[in-house]
């Protein structure tokens, strides 16, 4: 039978249903199965190298972990590394999108480009070249001079906490732009009559700011910080690539990925990684029912922020 | 080129009378005299996005920076040796079939979800909706172990397919929010036309809906595109080989174990190679790059 023939017989109903089955099916298949048999998996002892040695063992693989310190070494790594992230990126976002709102006079096609390419930089490629800038053998002699100021012999990849700055500078610079051009977007929509009409009542710029600005941008402000704070709780790439984990930098994802597909410990590595999947919703959730990160907001800024 | 641009570099000059106020034309120069702030700002911006980029030009024809910001001698070698290195050209090619392919699958599946969701009655549409942001939340790391134990078992480790699955329902999200918010924006009146002519709903949406929408689906596929090209943890979970290796994970391998020994002309040559496709699209697609980023985001 001729498809169009069967589809034009449809009708609107019929047609919205046939039309989002598909996409239906395929998240169920590779999203919600997953996580379901992880769930499962991680109530089990299951080495993919030892299969016959399989069995229930109930909560047990969790116990392991969280009486184990290189997990908590890991959610400290990650946690930490998520505050500083989202906040730098917040505030450095915010300046940007305030100088670019000055006007950018003829410049504009050469900033909107500029601020697109740390977006459209892969982020393997971020991590290799803030690992060089931040490698004394590899970068120039001023920076390596100001690294100097913060580790010894400039080697900020050499300790954790200087190497989280540096994957905190990293993130910050593949991120910061695009946090910049939404909240630029936003600042844009604010209607000029409300600065004119503070500007009467003899308002100061910080006032203005305060009072006019930031509430306008408030929904934009707090769908992006939820987006960003997800993403950076599940940082991988940034990590596995700039300090291969070395120093207690691994992240959450990162020791859940060790064990998963390097070791091939199904058990274990399964309840890390429905740990990790904890984490993100409860942070998640703590941004929507407390901070009221509007569904509806959430709704219509999911298209942006996923993709920084 | 148009008659009408053609013809301006015939016409003489226009004799303009005196008492016209001329506006003083805004340069890069006037700019920095009227706002220096702005201006140095502007500046800074401008230099910060650039600068990793071109310090990975720089190390690619220099490696042995040695603290100098500028390059002491020009190679090319090491962009030769990229395209010399077969596993290199490998997964440049498997990177394109992946991400293409993605992107595709995820514009029709997506594009059809889309415009259910924009436009016509689904019951449970709410639920739907709540169930794709959650995908979109979802850590890559919660799903990768399951995935691996079944494409081992049904054969689809380390092939390009068992890339494009995973990468089609990641780029859901994003490829229905998009589309569905483009699909919104177009007036009710034109179903309505279609039906009255005697259309289908289906074929309303092929014949009118899908065209005008067109520029919208055009930019979800460069986001889409963009978002699968960088994906790394999948690919350097489900591929061994340069049978599906992906450039995101083909240069993280090339990094070696070793720290000191890391090739850096040749890895930060291969990184420039590899952006330098993303670079053209953001020069050509700036615009409508920045419309899909911030569509219908701000209004609400």
């Amino acid at each position: 039978m001729n498809p169009a023939g069967y589809l034009n017989r449809l009708d609107e109903r019929k047609l919205g249903l046939l039309f989002v089955i598909p996409a239906l099916v395929l998240m169920a298949i590779v999203a919600a199965y997953p996580v379901l048999n992880a769930m499962w998996m991680s109530l089990h002892r299951y080495n993919v190298k030892v299969p016959d040695d399989y069995a229930f063992i109930g909560f047990q693989n969790y116990a392991r972990i969280l009486s184990s310190s290189t997990w908590w070494t890991a959610v400290e790594t990650t946690l930490v590394f998520a505050a500083i992230s989202v906040a730098f990126e917040f505030v450095l976002g915010l300046t940007m999108a305030l100088v670019m709102n000055k006007g950018m006079g003829s410049a504009t096609g050469i900033v909107r480009v500029a601020v697109l390419v740390p977006w459209a930089t892969i982020t393997v490629v971020t991590a290799l070249a803030w690992k060089w800038i931040f490698t004394p053998t590899f970068t120039f002699s001023l920076f390596s001079k100001v690294m100097g100021i913060f580790a010894e012999e400039s080697c900020m990849l050499c300790g954790r906490w200087t190497s989280v700055m540096a994957m905190v500078f990293a993130d910050m610079w593949k991120t910061a732009p695009f946090i910049a051009l939404l909240l630029l977007a936003g600042l844009q929509s604010i209607d000029g009559e409300m600065y004119e009409a503070a500007d009467v009542d003899g308002a100061s710029t910080w006032t203005k700011f305060v009072r006019i600005t930031l509430p306008a941008l408030k929904p934009a402000i707090l769908v992006a910080l939820l987006f960003r704070s997800l993403d950076s709780l599940r940082m991988f790439d940034l990590a596995y690539v700039m300090t291969s984990g070395q120093n207690d930098t691994s992240t959450v994802s990162m020791i859940s990925y060790d064990y998963l597909i390097k070791r091939l410990d199904m058990g274990v590595g399964s309840a890390m990684s429905v740990l990790t999947f904890l984490m993100v919703f409860i942070v998640a959730f703590i941004f929507v029912k407390l901070l009221g990160a509007s569904p509806e907001g959430v709704e219509k800024k999911t298209k942006q922020v996923k993709l920084a | 080129m148009t008659a009408a641009t053609v013809g301006t570099f015939q016409s003489a000059p226009v004799p303009m009378p005196a008492q016209v106020h001329v506006p003083k034309k805004r340069t890069f120069f006037t700019a920095v005299a009227e706002q220096p702030w702005t201006t140095g700002g502007i500046v800074l911006l401008i230099g910060y996005c650039l600068f990793p980029f071109l310090w990975l030009v720089r190390l690619s024809m220099d490696p042995a920076a040695n603290g100098n910001l500028f390059p002491t001698s020009f190679t090319l070698d090491n962009y030769g040796a990229v395209f010399r290195n077969d596993e290199f050209v490998r997964a440049f090619f498997n990177s394109i079939i992946v991400a293409g392919s993605a992107t595709l699958v995820a514009m029709l599946i997506g594009g059809a979800a889309a415009y259910a969701l924009g436009r016509l009655p689904v019951p449970g549409k709410q639920y739907i909706m709540f169930a794709v942001l959650a995908v979109s939340m979802f850590p890559g790391i919660a799903i990768v172990g399951p995935i691996f134990e079944l494409w081992r078992s049904i054969g689809l480790f380390d092939t390009k397919t068992g890339l494009v699955i995973p990468n089609v329902t990641f780029s859901l999200p994003l490829a229905i929010w998009i589309m569905s918010s483009f699909f919104r924006e177009l007036p009710r009146d034109l179903e309505q036309a279609a039906y009255m002519d005697g259309a289908t709903p289906f074929q309303a949406f092929r014949k009118v809906m899908l065209p005008l929408a067109a520029p919208g689906v055009f930019t979800s596929a460069i986001l889409v595109f963009i978002n699968t090209w960088n994906e790394f943890l999948m690919a350097i979970s489900l591929s061994a080989t340069s049978n599906s290796v992906t450039v995101p994970a083909a240069i993280s391998f090339f990094q070696g174990e070793n720290t000191l020994e890391i090739p850096v002309g040749p890895i930060s040559a291969a990184s420039v190679m590899v952006m330098l496709p993303l670079v053209l699209m953001v020069l050509v697609f700036q615009r409508r790059i920045v419309a899909g980023l911030t569509a219908g985001g701000v209004k609400g």
